[in-house]
């Protein structure tokens, strides 16, 4: 097993027809993917096309998910609409939307997160890499790649990764497969301060996946997320986890990229993360390089092999 | 983004909030009509810096505070000219300063009580939250850290808005009572209703004031609004001052890169802001001191790469160069092709490292070798930092 999704999934596309939606679907349908449908109003009865796939397009995500079975979504909608497509995921009753979208503003997702509460649909995002769950063919494929990720620098395994920075999530999992350490899912939650999914939310799904052995948890500056997650682990996980918290650099005040990077108090500064992170039992990498060696010696200590 | 104290009043007052009568000048000419507007009598002089600290703040003249209090107009004016013009040094400025190109006359208000009112985004709960406290006038965090019981917190529920009892719970608990207590309620209001729908990131108001009168009044206000949002408020994009930027940040925000200028010695090129960042702390890990952030994105183009090259040499405390890209989708050789490029058009005095890794990434190391350039490869980013860190100290 994994979280959040299985390669069975079928998911469908928000911005499908836009270049940057359309991209993405083509590399997810390569990896073998099963998306089963695009969303573009105004375009449905189209099909999107690739190779020898022909992806049906519809108007409307209810009208997507009631003919092609998809449970999921990827969302490319562009920022001003972008807060839309993910209320249309949570009206048609949808499991999980993912908002790859970045530059959504706040006050769009603080409704849109308002809205969704108490509702069935799981929001990732928004301003994430999305998420991979990898398949067992040559290079990973046949797995399901939700979003931006490189599907082929994944292995199918054990390890699950969660993070809010896509390009340090990678650089994870390629240390990871680097080591012959797979993984069973890996998560991008966003770098925006309003998110759907939190650190915490993975960690649980993840603590529960029996197919999940051990876990890196990779943080930022800014907000008090990993450190609510840390504080859980230190209560609640068996599992071997390793941490690593980007920003000891960043000034005061400044936005370093995400809008959720940024140091606001005493409490948000990455040496006090990194402080927490320890005092939980988490092995802390001292460099993003250290990432999977980090969760190794954490794995040693508890007398486990990821492999 | 952020604006200055002037333009934050303008907008507060159109919402309804009561602001102390004050006119701004961008020139010594401009004085005169600016204090016409005002009535005879006490006013302030306050420097238009985006920066804080302002009263405590001190010329690199020698003359001290970027704030005044005059006694008549005539004084205003003489003292505007003190600071118009001239560079103040305060505890946000770094030692360079910031040259004051606009002041700010206002009457001066008689002050009963100094309060402390802010809205922004409560992350943990995903909504906004005001904050009031009884402690105005000084720095909030130091109130927080010494009487954390003299702060109040009300989240607001983005379902309904701001609620009428959470008003009065607000008044009541910062004291206020029969006319203090209506203008106050007017007061959050409108400073609720400014930063709903302006979009903004933060609204601060340090001092808010009582005055014998009954009056409530914003003596202060520093505003922040959420960038992502401006493109639905052009009438807010029109307040930027580009004086109050980076020239280097102007032009990295024009060719679409993220950069952020620090004080150190090694620039850093990275796609992706997570790893940007850690790129600098890694540079740190081995000894050394990044001299910027600089995030080219995921989609990073060659003419973007040759910008980025550009603005990060534009720094002349930089003393070599550390490209760090892990090109997932990214492809390495449209990376190493710009570099080549770059390099070529700019000249390279000065060391660089390259790491690269992920798609494509043999065509992109191949690109580097046959430039015939000396350019230093690096396997790993621990490898490539511990490098370019030993050819800079």
């Amino acid at each position: 097993m994994a979280i959040l999704v299985t390669p069975e999934t079928k998911i469908l596309v928000q911005g499908i027809t836009g270049d940057f939606g359309a991209r993405h679907a083509r590399l997810s349908l390569d990896y073998g993917t099963r998306v089963v449908a695009g969303v573009t109003p105004g375009k449905g009865g189209q099909f999107f096309e690739h190779g020898a796939h022909r992806v049906p397009i519809f108007n409307s995500v209810a009208d997507a998910a009631q003919s092609t079975g998809a449970t999921v979504s990827a969302i490319f909608v562009p920022p001003p609409f972008a807060a839309d497509a993910i209320l249309e995921c949570a009206g048609a009753g949808l499991e999980l939307a993912v908002a790859i979208t970045e530059g959504i503003p706040v006050k769009d997702m603080i409704r849109v997160k308002r809205a969704m509460l108490g509702g069935p649909t799981r929001l990732i995002g928004p301003n994430c890499p999305g998420v991979v769950t990898p398949g067992t063919g040559e290079n990973s494929f046949g797995g399901c790649r939700i979003g931006i990720a490189p599907g082929y620098i994944h292995q199918r395994g054990h390890v699950g990764v969660v993070s809010r920075s896509g390009t340090l999530t990678y650089e994870a999992v390629y240390q990871l497969t680097t080591h012959h350490i797979g993984q069973s899912t890996c998560v991008g939650i966003g770098g925006d301060p309003v998110n759907g999914t939190s650190h915490l939310d993975v960690i649980r799904m993840f603590n529960d996946d029996p197919d999940t052995h051990g876990m890196i948890l990779i943080g930022e500056i800014g907000g008090t997320a990993e450190v609510e997650a840390a504080r859980w682990i230190k209560a609640h996980c068996k599992k071997p986890v390793a941490g690593f918290i980007a920003g000891s650099t960043a000034p005061a005040g400044r936005r370093m990229g995400h809008a959720g990077a940024i140091v606001g108090g005493s409490e948000d500064t990455a040496a006090a993360k990194i402080a927490v992170f320890k005092e939980c039992g988490i092995e802390v990498a001292a460099t993003p390089s250290d990432m999977a060696d980090a969760l190794i010696r954490a794995a040693k200590a508890r007398g486990l092999a990821l492999t | 983004m952020n604006i200055h104290e002037y333009q934050a009043k303008i907008l507060l007052e159109k919402f309804g909030a009561p602001v102390p009568a004050g006119a701004a000048a961008r020139s010594g000419a401009e004085f005169a009509a600016a204090l016409a507007r005002l009535p005879e009598g006490p006013t302030m002089v306050k420097s238009q810096i985006h920066a804080g600290g302002r009263g405590k703040g001190v010329f690199t003249d020698g003359f001290k505070g970027g704030v005044k209090f005059c006694k008549t107009k005539a004084e205003a004016g003489e003292i505007a000219g003190r600071m118009l013009g001239h560079t103040l040094v305060t505890a946000q400025t770094g030692p360079a300063g910031r040259k004051v190109q606009t002041v700010y006359f206002t009457v001066a208000s008689d002050i009963k009580k100094e309060y402390y009112l802010a809205i922004l985004l409560d992350r943990a709960a995903s909504r906004p939250v005001i904050i009031a406290s009884t402690e105005g006038g000084v720095e909030i965090e130091k109130v927080a850290h010494e009487t954390p019981d003299r702060i109040f917190r009300v989240p607001v529920d983005p379902a309904y808005g701001l609620a009428d009892y959470q008003v009065r719970e607000l008044t009541s608990r910062l004291g206020l009572t029969g006319a203090e207590a209506k203008n106050g309620a007017r007061f959050i209001r409108a400073l609720y209703a400014f930063y709903w729908e302006t979009d903004a990131a933060m609204v601060e108001i340090n001092p808010l004031i009582t005055t014998p009168g009954g009056d409530v009044l914003a003596l202060d206000a520093k505003v922040s609004f959420d960038d992502n949002a401006l493109f639905r408020h052009p009438e807010i994009v029109a307040l930027r001052d580009l004086n109050e930027e980076d020239p280097k940040e102007i032009a990295a925000s024009q060719a679409g890169l993220s950069y952020i200028a620090l004080d150190g010695n090694i620039a850093c090129l990275v796609n992706g802001a997570g790893l940007a960042m850690s790129t600098m702390d890694i540079i740190k890990h081995f000894g050394g001191s990044p001299a910027n952030f600089l995030d080219v994105g995921g989609g990073a183009s060659r003419e973007q790469v040759v910008a980025a090259f550009k603005i990060i040499l534009g720094d002349p405390n930089v003393r070599g160069i550390f490209v760090n890209i892990f090109g997932g989708i990214m492809d390495c050789n449209v990376i190493a092709l710009g570099i080549v490029e770059a390099v070529k058009e700019v000249g390279l005095q000065l060391p660089l490292v390259v790491r690269l890794e992920g798609n494509n990434v043999a065509a992109g190391k191949q690109t580097l070798a046959d430039s015939g350039l000396p350019i230093i490869s690096g396997d790993t980013m621990a490898d490539a930092a511990r490098k370019i860190v030993k050819l800079v100290a």
